[in-house]
């Protein structure tokens, strides 16, 4: 636990990494993180005079796929962030320590760092039956979470379950798995989503927040701006097609040889915010819809109730079989343009009927 | 010279007269929609179809395109059309709102519907009936009748601002976060964190829009002939006349 008041400097020095090297990193840094020049420097004074953060990383209801997502992360190395950054005291999964000698750790980093320690959190808590869904160390998540964010400076929602609910929190959502921010009401709280997150992002948010102790700004909706304030459809490489209306129709077509626009396959870049397009994937290797295929917005909220991944309209249940929007909206226009013909034809028939007795009564009263 | 006296309730108090106070046979003429009224009316109506068959084609876009992709723009206008003609409802849309604050007792008859009073809903009735074919005379009025008053708040009013509000929401997504239009209606987001979800509701709001304007191009045609009054001329001069 000593290793934690140490600076990331001093321990990459001691690792043989030299000053010039520190520096690099420092702007590659700044320069992922969207910071002007000035904030190179910052970053090294920040990582040279303050003490590492401490991070409990939990595990609630997920698939460790967020893990696997940061352990790939390239700039910086995951090394770097695990082992010089941050003082990663405690993580379930990757820990050498294991049981009552893990849990230690938990009460020890709450007791000795109350208010300074970072809370990042991979997966959900189920609340339905008392939380007994996800039990973890002989006691539910969920009282874990609690316990651990009471005495939290702030938490990181990693990925799409513990920022929105993810595929555990789709309907019916039996366990009732729930978000972070739906059961830890009184700290700030960064969401991550994507399922998993980039691996660049992920890291990019830990230096942020080790670098000046506090959270990154926040859209709206809690995710950091500076990864997630775009859309995947605004940065996109293969934009100009869809703005020419060039657009792959089928999987196999000269279209989608060539790389054209997959909007009419069902790609949800449009309408998903993450930077899938800008910071890709694997070190900057490749993305979805590089691969061909489109975006499914795993980063977005609840997007495994939205109906088919390769359709543009999401799928509304409420009408007893699956329709889209504008089968609905044809239906209903269907009907009410019958309903009109047929207003109409009454309205015709009857008039006529009223001026044939008008008629017949005006005849009536000549004679 | 016609006496253009109202009542309170909008229905006319048919009382021609000349200058010598003798009896005028003719017509009676009522002035209802003033210019601005008018002018909003038909720019938007034309806005309306524009922002349908555009946003149909943004949301259902046509056949891809061959060629080089710097060859073409097609997406690109109809989207710039699409957007263009949104802002263009807002602001005729905002101008129609502050009208009625300025202009006669019929520019705000679209933007309330008087719940509490029970003779307003007695006369909806009264007007239903006679779209059910069981009052053989509808009542006269020199606005909206109630039905059409209650029909005119729910799908004018509400849906068209529904829409502006959630097209300046979609729009925001494009112009950044930074952006006036994410400052003034990104709050849309909050109730519908998914950008999906907004889609489709447009799409339903659209789909809303269409039936309405059919509702309404039928009910004025029709009344226009039953009701014997003038209807769809009067958008276009402004005045109604009530035939016997």
């Amino acid at each position: 636990m000593g290793a934690a008041t140490e600076t990331f400097y001093s321990v990459i020095r001691r690792q043989g990494i030299t000053r010039r090297s520190f520096h690099k990193f420092c702007s590659l840094t700044a320069t992922s993180l969207g910071l002007g020049p000035l904030a190179a420097s910052r970053i090294a004074n920040a990582l040279e005079t303050k003490p590492r953060i401490p991070v409990i990383w939990m595990h609630g209801l997920e698939c460790t796929c967020c893990s696997e997502s940061f352990i790939r992360s390239a700039h910086p190395l995951v090394k770097d962030a695990v082992l010089s950054m941050i003082s990663l005291d405690y993580d379930d999964t990757i820990m050498a320590a294991a049981g009552h000698q893990a849990e230690e750790i938990l009460e020890e980093t709450r007791a000795k760092y109350k208010g300074q320690y970072v809370l990042a959190v991979e997966g959900n808590p189920p609340l339905n039956e008392g939380g007994m869904f996800c039990i973890d160390g002989g006691k539910p998540f969920v009282e874990k979470l609690k316990l651990m964010a009471e005495d939290a400076m702030a938490i990181i929602a990693w990925g799409a379950c513990a920022s929105w609910g993810c595929v555990q929190a789709a309907k019916p959502n039996p366990t009732q798995a729930t978000p972070i921010d739906k059961v830890i009401t009184n700290k700030p709280i960064i969401k991550v989503p994507g399922c998993p997150p980039i691996a660049e992002v992920m890291t990019g948010v830990v230096t942020f927040i080790t670098t000046f102790g506090k959270l990154p700004e926040l859209d709206r909706q809690g995710r950091p701006k500076m990864f997630y304030s775009q859309r995947i459809h605004d940065k996109c490489y293969r934009r100009p097609h869809f703005d020419a209306g060039q657009f792959v129709e089928e999987w196999d077509d000269e279209a989608a040889r060539k790389g054209f626009c997959l909007y009419k396959m069902g790609c949800k870049g449009p309408t998903t915010y993450n930077a899938c397009s800008t910071v890709r994937w694997n070190g900057g290797v490749s993305f979805p819809i590089q691969s061909g295929h489109g975006c499914i917005g795993c980063s977005e909220d609840g997007f495994w109730d939205k109906g088919s991944f390769y359709d543009r309209l999401t799928t509304i249940k409420q009408f007893g079989i699956e329709h889209n929007a504008d089968e609905v909206g044809m239906v209903a226009a269907g009907a009410v343009g019958a309903a009109v013909a047929a207003h109409a034809a009454v309205t015709a028939v009857k008039r006529l009927a009223t001026k044939r007795d008008d008629a017949k009564q005006n005849v009536g009263q000549d004679n | 010279m016609l006496d253009r006296t109202i009542a309170p309730d909008g229905s006319l108090q048919t009382g021609a007269s000349d200058a010598h106070g003798e009896r005028v046979i003719g017509r009676p003429t009522v002035y209802v929609y003033e210019a601005p009224v008018r002018i909003c009316h038909w720019v938007n109506a034309l806005a309306i179809v524009v922002l349908m068959v555009s946003g149909y084609f943004i949301g259902t876009p046509l056949p891809s395109v061959g060629g080089e992709a710097s060859a073409h723009f097609l997406m690109g206008y109809i989207r710039f059309t699409h957007f263009a003609a949104g802002q263009i409802l807002a602001v005729f849309f905002l101008a129609r709102v502050l009208w009625a604050f300025v202009g006669n007792h019929h520019s705000r008859q679209i933007f309330y519907v008087p719940v509490h009073r029970v003779q307003f809903w007695k006369e909806v009735l009264h007007e239903i009936r006679w779209y059910a074919f069981l009052e053989r005379e509808p009542k006269m009025y020199v606005g909206h009748n109630p039905l059409a008053q209650t029909a005119m708040f729910t799908g004018f009013t509400l849906f068209v601002a529904f829409m502006i509000i959630t097209g300046f929401a979609l729009y925001s997504e494009g112009t950044g976060i930074d952006s006036w239009q994410h400052r003034l209606f990104g709050w849309v987001f909050a109730i519908w964190p998914n950008s999906q979800d907004v889609h489709t509701w447009h799409h339903l709001g659209m789909w809303a829009l269409v039936t309405f304007v059919m509702v309404h191009i039928y009910a004025a045609i029709r009344e226009d002939i039953m009701s014997r009054q003038s209807i769809i001329s009067s958008m276009v001069s402004g005045e109604r006349q009530f035939r016997e």
